[in-house]
């Protein structure tokens, strides 16, 4: 028999042992005598936050409604500590080097420092932990009751309101006071994580009890438990797959993403190595919880009468063996569970509430570097956290007022662990992909928790509560697809694996499609690099440039908050470390970094990076921290673009310079092939000359007069070719220089061509040409150099006259005019020139020398070419004419006049 | 040792100054002015020495040496060759494919007929 006085009085005792263990943690770290304080045991044991009043008494109840399905919630966590070890150790170093004080200051700070996105999860895990809260709050009021009814004579259980807020009041209290004793998370709470590891040894000790009780106690041995087990209703629960893979992955995310949880894995832990330990002694502890878990839901289902709660098998079996002090112990096992989940989602809660909303609203309602100036921040950031804490308890206790206690324990868990979830991708995105945005971390997030309070969150009131029975069952606005239950016509899903499904994959793929989308800015992706390869960089990041006179406004400021002793150390070691004597530093961008590290350990890291900003007044990204990011893909990708783009470069010179070596090459290859055609040209009419004249010299006194006159007469006919050669070579060495002048003078086509055929018919010596002409068409006034012109139709005239290889040559000249071009055409009625050498006739030496052609070195065409080009005009062959054709084009007078 | 000369050349008045120097010596010169068919007429003729020009219509000249040092029924036939480009790799060509002599244009009167006795007398 135990009375309400009893168990209040054991409560008190209890709460008062823990005070004084919390007390005396506290003290031993105060002296540095941390030792055991912070071994992987207590480590270990702290996670044991995770177990819950829920899990203490719920799971029972689960294992009585839904069979081994409780497992679970157990099974997720182990698979993400045995098989993701790695992800949570690079997620505790993480929160080591950035000072992370909470999950949304660890989402905050991974994308650019972001205070909305602080914000944002912030919200999320009030909303999420509220019921959670309101949950332990009713678990511990419930099993007051348990007591009142069990008890056959009966004692009225004082208002169930009441207690709750007894509860609640004293947990604020206990929480406040060791909760919010200093400001920095790495150095706080050694009293609230010894005192959980207490509460979590008399959970397990408590629960392993009542379950030795039950299968030794009540049923008799292993054996006849076994057997129990077989006959009993849980052994034909139906085995539900999708539920089953739904819930351990729930369960598996929320080990990290429950804010409490993310308290005590990142934020108090030690040591990096005692994640190792936990990585399998925490699955351990996982099972020895839910080891008796199924026996105790047994006997409970076969021995309490119908319609007891099974949440309560765990205090109500003891005692209706007449058991009371294991039900006392059950019942300080469930206490703990409760009082250990709220007091560390205090903690957790008011340090999010303090850091991202209420800090950045004092900092906004302060003018620019009030920092400085106004009161304690201190005491405020103190204060803040302690009404947070408060807040955060008092919302719970409503939410417990208003639901009125009605719900199965386990439903409202489950509801909490999805909500919380939805912090998953940013979280898992941040730390192991640069590419993730902000803007694709914020409306994932929403989305997501959006899609959750409107499947899952709201309906769970019940129908007409929040949302209309009608909403519920025909969708907002009849609109069937809308339904909350079944979204987009997907029905038939259990509601949580339907929920989870939809807010998970809606926000996972919000985020990534936005992250791939956008780009991230600079300390977006400065912050992405310290985070995912945070093993490669220890230094964090530096954001901060280089500034003169505010190291005096700094530490008053940080005095504020880091409390004066340690402020003045930090900042006069900064000092030495610089080589200076006095107490300030200077306010290079290492110590800023270094600085706002330290605030946002109390802070949070928006908040101190807002503040530095407010003294120092800029903060920038240098070229050396680009340089720390530049392994970052996109930065890679530039830099090979770069690469790229340089080797193009360099190929494409590499290719110039083949281009101009071919060309030197071909160049020298013609220049030989000149000379030694200028050799053979002068070589030939001198070898004529020579041989005659020594002919003449040695027996010309018994020579002919006829021979004599024909031998001279050969040294005559060759000197005359050596000296045109010798014309035509200046005359094209010069042409081709560019150093002709053009003696433009008016000039009529018909009298410049009269004068070239008059020249060129006293020239002819051998075979005479006929000229047809067509004066009247020849009739153009030209504006040019008309010598050099005659000197292009004496060329082309001469040349039918020596190849025309017709028996009555001909040749005709007719002009025509086009545009402000006149073509003039020379053809003969010979036999042409063959195709293939129609493109090389133009070039020096191209003499086709088919025929006997003494007289010609074969420079006539490519001078002519080059005075065409002078005078503006062209010259070409023309083909299909019947025999060998050039049209020589060039301006009319107005054109030439014109373009002067 | 027959006197026969085959001069093979396109220039006119090159081929009428040698013609003129060989004649008064007391040598019998024939004449051919294109390369194309150069080979068929050194194979009719059987000259005792031909004297071959490098730069021909139609085939150069080195092409019609190479013809006549693979005939085996000229193998013996001396061979002077007279080029107007004097250039050393065009010396060497000629001694490579087997010609007896090599004359640089233009040349004195009493070279070419010294080159030619001696050709016809070794």
């Amino acid at each position: 028999m135990i009375s309400f006085d009893v168990l209040v009085a054991v409560c008190l005792a209890y709460v008062v042992l823990l005070f004084i263990v919390a007390f005396i943690a506290e003290r031993r770290a105060g002296k540095g005598q941390i030792g055991w304080l912070r071994s992987p045991l207590i480590y270990t044991l702290s996670l044991s936050v995770y177990c819950t009043a829920w899990t203490f008494y719920g799971a029972v109840g689960y294992a009585a409604r839904s069979g081994l399905e409780f497992v679970t919630i157990y099974l997720g966590p182990t698979l993400m500590l045995v098989g993701w070890w790695w992800a949570l150790r690079k997620l505790v170093r993480i929160g080591k080097t950035q000072r992370i004080t909470s999950i949304a200051d660890l989402i905050s700070s991974r994308y650019g420092k972001s205070n909305l996105l602080g914000v944002l999860v912030t919200l999320m895990a009030v909303i999420g932990t509220t019921p959670y809260i309101a949950l332990q709050l009713q678990s511990v009021t419930l099993s007051f009751s348990v007591f009142s009814t069990a008890n056959s004579r009966g004692w009225d259980l004082p208002d169930q309101n009441a207690t709750a807020l007894w509860v609640a009041a004293g947990l604020a209290l206990f929480t406040v006071l060791f909760g919010t004793r200093n400001l920095d998370a790495n150095e706080r709470h050694h009293g609230v994580v010894t005192a959980i590891a207490l509460e979590a040894v008399v959970k397990l000790v408590a629960l392993l009890t009542v379950g030795i009780f039950v299968v030794w106690g009540v049923a008799g041995g292993i054996g006849e438990m076994a057997e129990r087990i077989a006959a009993s209703p849980i052994a034909e629960t139906a085995f539900r797959p999708g539920r089953w893979v739904g819930l351990m992955a729930i369960s598996a995310m929320a080990i990290i993403a429950l804010p409490r949880m993310f308290q005590v894995l990142v934020v108090e832990n030690a040591d990096e190595h005692h994640l190792a330990t936990a990585s399998w002694a925490f699955p351990l502890y996982l099972f020895l919880m839910s080891l008796f878990v199924v026996p105790i839901a047994v006997i409970g289902l076969s021995t309490q009468p119908a319609g007891s709660n099974p949440d309560f098998f765990v205090l109500s079996v003891p005692l209706s063996h007449g058991r009371e002090g294991i039900a006392m112990l059950s019942f300080l096992g469930g206490f703990s569970s409760a009082t250990s989940m709220v007091i560390v989602a205090a903690i957790a809660l008011s340090t999010m509430v303090s850091n991202h909303i209420v800090m950045p609203l004092w900092l906004s309602w302060q003018s620019k570097g009030a920092a400085s100036v106004s009161g304690d921040v201190r005491n405020l950031v103190l204060r803040s956290r302690r009404f947070s804490i408060a807040g955060v308890l008092a919302l719970g206790y409503f939410y417990f007022r208003i639901t009125g206690g009605s719900e199965a324990l386990a439903k409202i868990g489950l509801i909490s662990f999805t909500g919380v979830a939805q912090v998953m991708p940013a979280l898992l995105g941040g730390i192991f992909w640069r590419g993730a945005t902000r803007r694709g971390a914020a409306v994932g997030l929403v989305l997501g928790f959006v899609v959750w309070a409107y499947t899952l969150f709201l309906p769970s009131f019940g129908p007409d509560a929040i949302m209309s029975a009608a909403l519920l069952s025909e969708g907002p606005f009849g609109i069937g697809w809308l339904r909350p239950e079944a979204l987009f016509g997907v029905g038939g899903m259990d509601p949580l694996v339907h929920a989870m499904f939809w807010s998970l994959s809606l926000n996972a793929f919000a985020f990534f499609a936005l992250s791939l989308t956008g780009f991230p800015s600079p300390l977006e992706r400065l912050q992405g690099a310290q985070f995912v390869n945070v093993f490669e960089h220890s230094a964090a990041a530096r954001g901060w440039t280089q500034g003169a006179a505010e190291a005096e406004d700094l530490l008053v400021m940080s005095q504020r908050i880091l409390g004066p002793d340690e402020a003045q150390q930090l900042f006069h070691q900064a000092a030495e470390k610089q080589g200076k004597k006095s107490f300030l530093p200077d306010t290079t961008p290492d110590f800023l970094a270094h600085l706002e590290r330290e605030l946002s350990g109390s802070v949070g890291g928006a908040t101190a990076h807002a503040m530095i900003g407010q003294i120092v007044g800029r903060s920038s990204v240098s070229v050396e921290d680009l340089m720390a990011v530049a392994d970052e893909t996109a930065q890679m990708l530039e830099y090979s673009n770069q690469l790229e783009a340089k080797s193009e470069e360099l190929s494409r010179t590499a290719r110039q310079l083949r281009e101009a070596n071919d060309k030197l090459t071909e160049l020298s290859i013609q220049k030989d092939t000149f000379l030694s055609q200028v050799s053979h040209e002068l070589r030939t009419p001198m070898t004529s000359i020579r041989a005659f004249s020594e002919i003449l010299m040695e027996g010309g006194s018994e020579m002919s007069p006829e021979e004599l006159t024909r031998y001279s007469g050969i040294i005559h006919e060759e000197a005359i070719r050596l000296t045109r050669l010798l014309d035509d070579l200046l005359d094209l060495s010069v042409m081709e220089n560019g150093q002709v002048t053009i003696n433009a003078q008016d000039g009529n086509l018909r009298s410049l061509l009269d004068r070239a055929v008059a020249a060129t018919g006293s020239l002819d010596g051998r075979g005479r040409i006929r000229i047809l002409r067509d004066k009247m068409h020849e009739d153009v006034a030209l504006y040019t150099d008309t010598d050099r012109l005659s000197q292009v139709f004496i060329n082309l005239i001469t040349n039918a006259q020596k190849y025309c290889d017709a028996s009555v040559p001909e040749l005709r000249i007719r002009a025509r005019r086009s545009g402000g071009m006149v073509a003039i055409d020379f053809i003969d009625n010979g036999s042409g020139i063959p195709e293939k050498s129609q493109a090389v006739i133009f070039e020096k030496f191209a003499r086709l020398s088919d025929r006997n052609s003494a007289g010609s070195a074969g420079l006539g065409l490519a001078i002519c070419r080059e005075i065409m080009a002078r005078l503006g005009g062209d010259i070409s062959y023309l083909p299909g004419q019947g025999g060998a054709a050039f049209r020589v084009t060039l301006p009319v007078a107005e054109a030439a006049k014109a373009a002067e | 040792m027959g006197r026969n000369v085959l001069l093979i050349e396109d220039e006119p008045n090159i081929i009428e100054a040698i013609r003129f120097i060989l004649s008064r010596d007391g040598w019998s010169v024939m004449t051919h002015s294109d390369g194309r068919n150069a080979y068929q007429a050194v194979c009719q003729r059987k000259p005792d020495l031909v004297i071959l020009d490098v730069m021909l219509p139609g085939r150069s000249g080195f092409d019609i040496l190479q013809d006549i040092r693979a005939d085996e029924a000229l193998a013996g036939v001396p061979v002077l060759m007279l080029t107007a480009k004097g250039q050393s790799k065009d010396r060497d060509m000629a001694g490579l494919l087997g010609a007896s002599k090599f004359m640089t244009k233009p040349f004195s009167n009493a070279e070419v007929l010294a080159a030619v006795r001696e050709l016809a007398g070794s």
